[in-house]
């Protein structure tokens, strides 16, 4: 018994269970949706629950890592991710027009995945670093730390994750205390470009945005999305169709089914009801984790949790905001519940960080 | 210092920082308000509008899969073709207790336990709402009894299916290959490739061979169609239709008449032959022996047959023309001579005597002759005629191993010959740089000394021999080896040539070519190794036997046939082309485990010769097998 009680210890000594427990809520219901969505395939499911065990796995790992540690690792991974994208940039595959994926022999990568938490935790550790006289060249500096590898990204073409990367470390900005002049400008200065970023985009690009607009313009070529997943959310009315009676769903209208749009999926067959109970879900392992941020003891573990929750924040409403048709098509999956291995572990290394950041002792005191 | 000045101001940094959050916190809350405004309005709202919407969602696009093209031999001779059949599908959705009513269907139409098997897995890896097949290969007698009681099973239909047939099975299953059903894999290669697109519908790809090699040529374009569906996904009528366009026919360079010549030939023993035409290196016959039944792996090949071609000792699914890798033997000789005569180191007057074996200076070790007692005084020539041993192992200790490497290799050994279907193994033609990448050890005397006579660290597919006879044969042009001779677009009916593809030439002297294609054309006459098989051509035959080791012989003991397991019995070779003026086809033979070369693999290559430049059939009754080539010819272009 004792043995038992020691491993127990062992196993949950830095574990938030509050944390986890949301998670795997979330989890569960993202596998029951896949089998709807999937038609009943056992072996995608399969495959999800594997995706989700290893996941599971590195987010123990993490969390078992003192924070010094990560802090460490911060600068490594990122000049890591930093020339990983440059060669992209020069010997990258090229597929459907953009060059993402970066052949190193044994697999495939994806580098702006990385750089999904290398961006935060560097910039996290920068400002960790010039704590004691932060002056408005330290915030230059950050800006230029997250530009580089958004601008290299943005390149490649793909503006979703620019856009969901320059967030992530905008937020690490913004809670390390920008001034709020600065921010106005910024945004000004942002609203003022975009007839310029309008000049620049890729046609795909505007199209997106066009459909948004309307979708009614092209309904077999880009809107087509949009159109479906509006009658799959819609047609769900108040308590939904039922698990695995989705038309939309199971006759094949709804496009990247298991993927992106799985959200229309969930609520075509659970209607408004099953919506809010997400939602809440989704609220309480958010407020948890700024619950974690606030009581974060350093400057650095303060800024990465509140970039990671703020970033988690983000793409749960980029999601559901696309897949509703309030926001233009990015391929952002819906984080816990999509199927994909790649965007389940990066989530729960965000999370493994935070329970870190939870369970070691504080260093120091306030 | 740091720590101090961080306390110091801890209390306001922490406080600044908490603003910032909960001013976050709630623009998050805001958000999410945001969209729960928007499936208010969707869901309740709206949802009327949605729900008719969703209910007149009604078309869908149905991709029409392409006729896979013909594959054909140079004389038309069907190798691959489709046949339409009807097969008993199940639309598991529509049925209430699966279970009893296949049950049920199992009493009126033989369902077998591997066709539950198969449906079962099916089950699994499909939509509910998909139709699924229970039964291939309906017989008319099963159709009938099926429409009468067709009543009784609403969910289950009669379609019709196109599947893909090897008539000729075994004889070019090496060649040809096969398609089966399209795996995760393949699907990941077509969503790389950006094909996934035209492959909707499509259940079957090319998984080896010339089926996989001209996926692409044989595959066609999908076509689609816009059909009216009720609620339940039921087709009501077809709205707009894209026909889709076929796969082009293939016609390729074989000879099935010469391929099957050459099977009765090695009769039931094991081993390959390819012959290719010295003139544009088209591949006239290509056997690998044993073959399988290729037709088994369209549908998904059973436990059981795969058991047995996988587990069988005579292992017929390895291509040995294209994959099998043997020391080439005595055959390696003719390629020692000429390099002994373009890099100088031999003239054709020099001669020398063969006590029977060789040894290195100063070395005690003797490298024998495969003739106890030697051959006397021997020249170049006759070197080649009785294939005597010990002139290329003082010959070898001349050139060096580097020499003998770079000048070998410009015949194509131990490198790939880039045939036009994959797999194809590289073989080895050692060389010190080799030797030291790979075993970390400096290249001995004594290794060249066994790579001389073809054995040793050699390694050459029958492939790469027939290429290095034909480059012999046409004087030094390296043709590309090559299977397809044209591309039939099906529709048009217009034909496309492949051209032949000169790879390179080499610049050989004639005067040393003629050395050693005189003795080549004297290995086949009395006194040669390979008389018996050349006695009374009446074309000249020129060709060089030679014996691959299976397994090495000790120092001191003698090789004795009768004491050694069949299956490392020596492997006879043998590489041939004629006539030997002008050459119209080049060839290398491996037979395995019987022994020399001119004893089992020449006679196949005169039976061969035979057929090929006289149209003389194999001296056994066959003439009621060959007589259908001729009927058959032009049946299908």
């Amino acid at each position: 018994m004792i043995e038992v009680r020691k491993i127990w210890h062992y196993l949950t000594r830095y574990v938030d269970s509050f944390l986890l427990a949301g998670i795997l809520i979330l989890m569960s219901i993202g596998l029951i949706v896949l089998y709807s969505a999937t038609g009943g395939n056992v072996t995608r499911v399969g495959n999800q629950a594997i995706n989700i065990l290893v996941a599971l796995v590195i987010m123990w790992l993490v969390a078992n890592i003192p924070l010094q540690q990560i802090l460490r690792l911060a600068f490594p991974m990122y000049m890591l991710g930093l020339i990983l994208l440059i060669s992209v940039a020069l010997f990258g595959e090229i597929n459907n027009g953009a060059r993402r994926w970066l052949n190193i022999g044994v697999t495939r990568i994806q580098p702006s995945e990385l750089m999904k938490i290398a961006i935060p935790l560097m910039m996290a550790w920068y400002f960790d670093k010039y704590e004691i006289a932060l002056r408005l060249r330290d915030y230059f500096g950050a800006t230029i730390l997250l530009l580089l590898p958004v601008l290299l990204i943005l390149r490649q073409p793909d503006l979703g994750t620019a856009l969901l990367i320059a967030a992530s470390g905008f937020y690490v900005l913004f809670l390390a205390g920008l001034s709020w002049r600065i921010i106005v400008g910024l945004v000004t200065a942002a609203a003022a470009s975009l007839p310029i970023l309008w000049s620049v985009m890729h046609d795909y690009q505007r199209q997106r945005i066009m459909t948004l607009f309307d979708p009614t313009q092209d309904p077999l070529g880009a809107g087509y999305h949009t159109i479906q997943s509006s009658i799959a959310i819609g047609s769900g009315g108040v308590v939904g169709k039922g698990w695995q009676n989705g038309t939309q769903t199971q006759l094949d209208f709804l496009p990247e089914q298991s993927t992106d749009f799985i959200f229309a999926v969930f609520s075509e067959e659970f209607g408004l009801i099953g919506n809010t109970v997400l939602l809440l879900l989704y609220l309480l392992v958010i407020g948890r984790c700024i619950a974690i941020t606030a009581n974060a003891s350093t400057q650095f573990t303060r800024l990465i949790s509140g970039s990671i929750t703020l970033t988690f924040c983000t793409y749960i409403f980029v999601n559901i905001g696309m897949v509703s048709g309030i926001l233009p098509i990015v391929g952002v999956p819906l984080p816990l519940i999509s199927y994909g291995g790649t965007s389940m572990v990066t989530m729960l290394l965000g999370f493994g960080i935070l329970m870190s950041v939870q369970t070691h002792p504080k260093l120091i005191k306030t | 210092m740091k720590q101090h000045v961080e306390l110091r101001n801890h209390p306001i940094e922490l406080y600044k920082f908490r603003m910032r959050l909960a001013i976050s916190a709630g623009f998050v809350l805001v958000l999410f308000l945001l969209l729960y405004v928007r499936f208010y309005y969707l869901q309740i709202i709206q949802q009327e509008h949605y729900h008719t919407l969703a209910e007149a969602n009604r078309i869908s696009i149905a991709p029409l899969v392409p006729y896979r093209g013909l594959i054909s031999d140079r004389n038309g001779r069907v190798l691959a073709q489709n046949y339409s059949a009807y097969t008993l599908e199940v639309v598991p959705s529509k049925i209430q207790d699966l279970e009893t009513t296949l049950n049920e269907l199992a009493t009126i139409i033989e369902i077998t336990p591997a066709d539950r098997q198969r449906f079962n897995k099916l089950l699994k890896e499909n939509k509910r709402f998909k139709s699924l097949p229970i039964r291939n290969r309906l017989t008319d007698v099963e159709i009938a009894t099926f429409a009468t009681n067709r009543y009784r099973f609403p969910g289950i239909e009669i379609k019709a299916q196109v599947y893909r047939q090897y008539p000729e099975k075994e004889m070019v299953s090496h060649v040809i290959g096969y398609i089966s059903r399209i795996n995760d894999q393949d699907l990941e290669q077509l969503e790389n490739s950006g094909e996934l697109h035209n492959y909707r519908g499509s259940h079957h790809i090319g998984k080896i061979g010339i089926e996989q090699s001209y996926e692409k040529q044989l595959h066609g374009v999908t076509g689609f169609e816009e059909v009216e569906t009720d609620a339940a996904g039921r087709s009501i009528r077809v709205l707009s239709r894209t026909p889709p366009t076929p796969g082009n026919n293939l016609i390729l360079t074989l000879d099935i008449g010469l391929q099957e010549v050459a099977e009765i030939a090695f009769s039931d023993r094991r081993g390959a032959l390819v012959a290719l035409d010295p003139n544009n290196g088209e591949v006239l016959a290509f056997v690998s022996k044993p073959g399988y039944d290729n037709n088994l792996f369209i549908g998904g090949i059973d436990q059981e047959n795969w058991n047995l071609l996988n587990n069988s000792i005579d292992r017929p699914l390895n291509n040995r023309a294209l994959r099998g890798v043997y020391p080439p033997g005595s055959t390696f000789k003719p390629f020692m001579a000429l390099a002994a005569l373009e890099l100088g180191k031999r003239t054709p007057e020099y001669s020398m005597s063969d006590p029977g074996y060789f040894s290195l200076p100063g070395v005690s070790r003797r490298y024998r002759d495969w003739k106890p007692g030697g051959h006397g005084r021997v020249d170049l020539h006759k070197s080649l005629v009785v294939s005597c041993d010990t002139y290329y192992y003082s010959l070898a200790n001349d050139l060096g191993i580097d020499n003998i490497h770079n000048f070998i290799s410009q015949f194509g050994l131990g490198s790939k010959t880039g045939i036009d279907i994959g797999g194809e193994a590289s073989g080895l033609l050692p060389s010190s740089a080799w030797k030291m990448r790979q075993h970390k050890q400096k290249w001995y005397a004594g290794d060249t000394i066994s790579v001389s006579i073809g054995q040793g660290y050699n390694l050459t597919t029958p492939l790469q021999l027939a290429f290095a006879t034909m480059i012999i044969a046409n004087n030094g042009k390296a043709y590309l080896p090559h299977l397809v001779k044209q591309i039939q677009n099906s529709q048009t009916g217009e034909v496309q040539d492949i051209p032949a593809k000169l790879l390179y030439s080499l610049n050989l002297k004639p005067k040393n070519l003629e050395v050693v294609k005189n003795a080549l054309v004297d290995v086949t006459r009395p006194g040669g190794t390979a008389a018996k098989a050349g006695a009374n051509a009446d074309y000249t035959f020129a060709g060089k036997t030679g014996t691959s080791q299976v397994i090495a012989i000790k120092q001191g003991e003698r090789y004795n046939e009768k004491l050694i397991n069949e299956r490392h019995r020596d492997h006879a070779m043998f590489i041939a082309y004629a006539p030997a003026e002008d050459p119209k086809i080049a060839l290398a033979i491996l037979v395995e485990n019987t022994g020399t070369g001119g004893s089992t693999a020449a006679p196949i290559a005169r039976q061969v010769f035979d057929y090929f430049l006289l149209g003389k059939l194999p001296e056994i009754d066959l003439a009621h097998l060959i007589e259908p080539i001729k009927n058959h010819a032009h049946d299908h272009l």
